[in-house]
């Protein structure tokens, strides 16, 4: 394993619900290396999502510090983090969040519109990312047009279409039948594996799971293993 | 950077039945604009049509209208030999004295009766308007009870047809032929003879008069001199400038388009930020997304902004081809100034279109924006768990 890609150090997240506070995360500390592909488990509202989100630079924590690749990711503004975001993260959701009225590989191109590559370099690099994914043949089509496997690795395609040091799924299995969801399992694991990238899995299933390199679990907030 | 406009075009698409609702609002909107205005814009061109630059209207100062003037036989005797008034090659002065009646005549349609504006005129003053032109049947003759009509006229007015009588005043008129005055003011005129009109409708005076000056000095001149005299009281201006003021029956029907234009694209911005609403409410998983993988704010207003705007201008489109149907459609309405029966054509002309699809796209930029700003300040996080 090579030196940590992220750092967190006393972690805390407190929503305001009404006049309650909601502990969502409590001084969490964490290291997750470079190449490691992290399986983040925990019973519903554990805060593992909460976690990812601020990892991934979609949340903020209340206290505490989360480096990425050296950098405190709740210091930069809104325009810095959409950047930094697009530079240095690829996202996997649930529901696979395609953009419906896209094809396949206007969906995966749409992170590279955010670059400075002209239409060919994109081409090549879309080509690629559906290639990894085994969808080359599905380019056209449409995300409705596409089964729920297929979606979710087009989803996986445009999380690495832009090269990211870290690729972030927060339950990718969650809405996929059990075949679906060893295929795109796969993807994650060769990710890790032979790409060398960071991949951190929020997922309830222990069958998922056992695709990581390391499990941690999360209870009411804290880190439980 | 901004979304592709592919994202923009295809989710217009995807939601056609709103997208269709939006577009139709919008286009009634433009259309009923374009409409009021063309037609405001056709009574502004039958004024600014008519009249010969060389020539000098005189009407009685104060008079708003050549058919509220009256100039007596006293001044026509006294202006006629003016030095700077033109002679045709008998040597008579260029000079038409003018006797404008107005005459209550019933519709064709029998919806009743309307004014129409009989001219009593001479032949210096045939001479003087070269722009009216006999489209059927022949000139009246003197003292015949003899009458021209406007063929456009003629299509709204019973007994207007040739070969056919009306009566008027204390006689009863033949229509002799039809006029065509070009798209001018003439066109809602019917033409008899000067003396004839006076006696059978008992005008001592005349309306106005028509002059040709020798050249443009001498008009000049001949202006400046009858307004000087105070003897006279009457307002002297070029023939074309004072049609060109006769746009009070436009003023109004501008007003109102403007007005029903206003009214009706408040209905239409909501009815466009009702579809905004619905779609971005419909997509806000979706704009989430889009935050999260590196677009800004201003790129999703961007997109919605081009979304709204698209709509909008196609259904600008729509607006200004329905009202283009009625382009040199012939109509007409009471004049303000002569309170007779004026016809004119729609003119939905290239710079209303531009208004009109400029006014849609304005429409729909603001019905977008409130919806556009909404989504992009939902925070990314609430946006991606929003069902």
């Amino acid at each position: 394993m090579s030196a940590n890609i992220v750092t967190i150090r006393n972690l805390s997240k407190i929503y305001q619900q009404g006049d309650i506070n909601v502990t969502a995360l409590d001084n969490i500390s964490l290291d997750i290396a470079s190449g490691e592909f992290l399986a983040l488990m925990g019973p519903s509202g554990s805060g593992k999502s909460t976690l990812l989100h601020i990892i991934a630079g979609i949340d903020r924590p209340t206290n505490g510090e989360c480096r990425v690749q050296d950098i405190d990711v709740a210091k930069l503004n809104e325009s810095q983090l959409a950047d930094w975001r697009n530079q240095n993260v690829g996202f996997v959701f649930q529901t696979f969040n395609l953009i419906p009225v896209l094809t396949a590989y206007e969906n995966v191109e749409l992170p590279l519109l955010l670059t400075r590559m002209n239409r060919a370099e994109r081409r090549k690099q879309v080509e690629i990312a559906l290639e990894i994914v085994g969808l080359a043949d599905r380019a056209k089509h449409l995300p409705k047009q596409l089964s729920g496997g297929q979606e979710q690795r087009v989803a996986i395609a445009r999380a690495l279409v832009t090269d990211p040091a870290l690729v972030v799924a927060d339950e990718p299995t969650g809405n996929l039948d059990s075949h679906s969801a060893q295929e795109v399992l796969g993807v994650l694991r060769t990710l890790s594996r032979d790409a060398g990238k960071t991949v951190i899995m929020v997922t309830h299933d222990p069958k998922a799971a056992a695709f990581g390199s390391r499990q941690i679990h999360l209870e009411k907030g804290e880190l439980s293993k | 950077m901004a979304l592709p406009l592919n994202y923009s075009f295809r989710n217009a698409l995807v939601r056609w039945r709103s997208t269709i609702a939006t577009v139709l609002g919008i286009a009634l909107v433009v259309f009923v604009f374009v409409l009021l205005q063309s037609l405001a814009a056709g009574i502004e061109k039958s004024s600014s049509n008519t009249g010969d630059p060389r020539n000098i209207m005189v009407v009685r100062k104060g008079s708003t209208a050549e058919s509220a003037s009256l100039i007596s036989r006293q001044t026509l005797t006294e202006i006629r030999y003016f030095e700077e008034i033109a002679r045709n090659e008998n040597g008579e002065p260029i000079i038409s004295a003018d006797v404008l009646v107005l005459a209550s005549l019933p519709r064709r349609d029998n919806s009743g009766e309307a004014n129409v504006l009989l001219r009593g005129v001479t032949a210096r003053g045939m001479e003087l308007r070269p722009q009216v032109k006999l489209a059927a049947g022949r000139w009246f003759e003197a003292g015949k009870r003899e009458i021209v009509v406007s063929a456009k006229l003629a299509k709204r007015f019973a007994n207007f047809g040739i070969g056919q009588s009306f009566k008027t005043g204390s006689a009863t008129f033949t229509v002799v032929g039809w006029l065509d005055g070009g798209g001018s003011a003439f066109d809602s005129e019917c033409w008899l003879d000067a003396d004839e009109c006076r006696s059978t409708f008992e005008r001592d005076m005349y309306s106005s008069f028509l002059i040709r000056p020798t050249d443009e000095a001498a008009g000049e001149k001949l202006i400046t001199r009858i307004e000087a005299d105070r003897r006279f009281k009457l307002k002297a201006e070029k023939e074309v400038e004072y049609y060109r003021k006769q746009t009070m029956t436009a003023a109004p029907i501008k007003w109102l388009g403007g007005f029903l234009a206003v009214m009706m694209s408040v209905g239409a911005v909501f009815a466009a930020m009702n579809t905004m609403y619905a779609a971005v409410g419909a997509r806000t998983r979706e704009i989430g997304t889009l935050r999260v993988l590196g677009f800004r704010r201003r790129a999703v207003v961007a997109a919605l902004l081009l979304e709204g705007g698209l709509l909008a201008l196609v259904g600008g489109v729509l607006g200004c081809a329905i009202a283009f149907y009625w382009n040199g459609y012939t109509t007409a309405t009471m004049g303000m100034e002569t309170f007779s029966e004026i016809v004119f054509e729609f003119r939905v002309t290239p710079k209303l279109v531009l208004e009109g699809l400029a006014f849609a796209v304005i429409v729909g930029l603001i019905g977008t924006l409130f919806p556009a700003i909404r989504a992009a300040r939902l925070p990314v996080i609430s946006a991606l768990k929003s069902i």
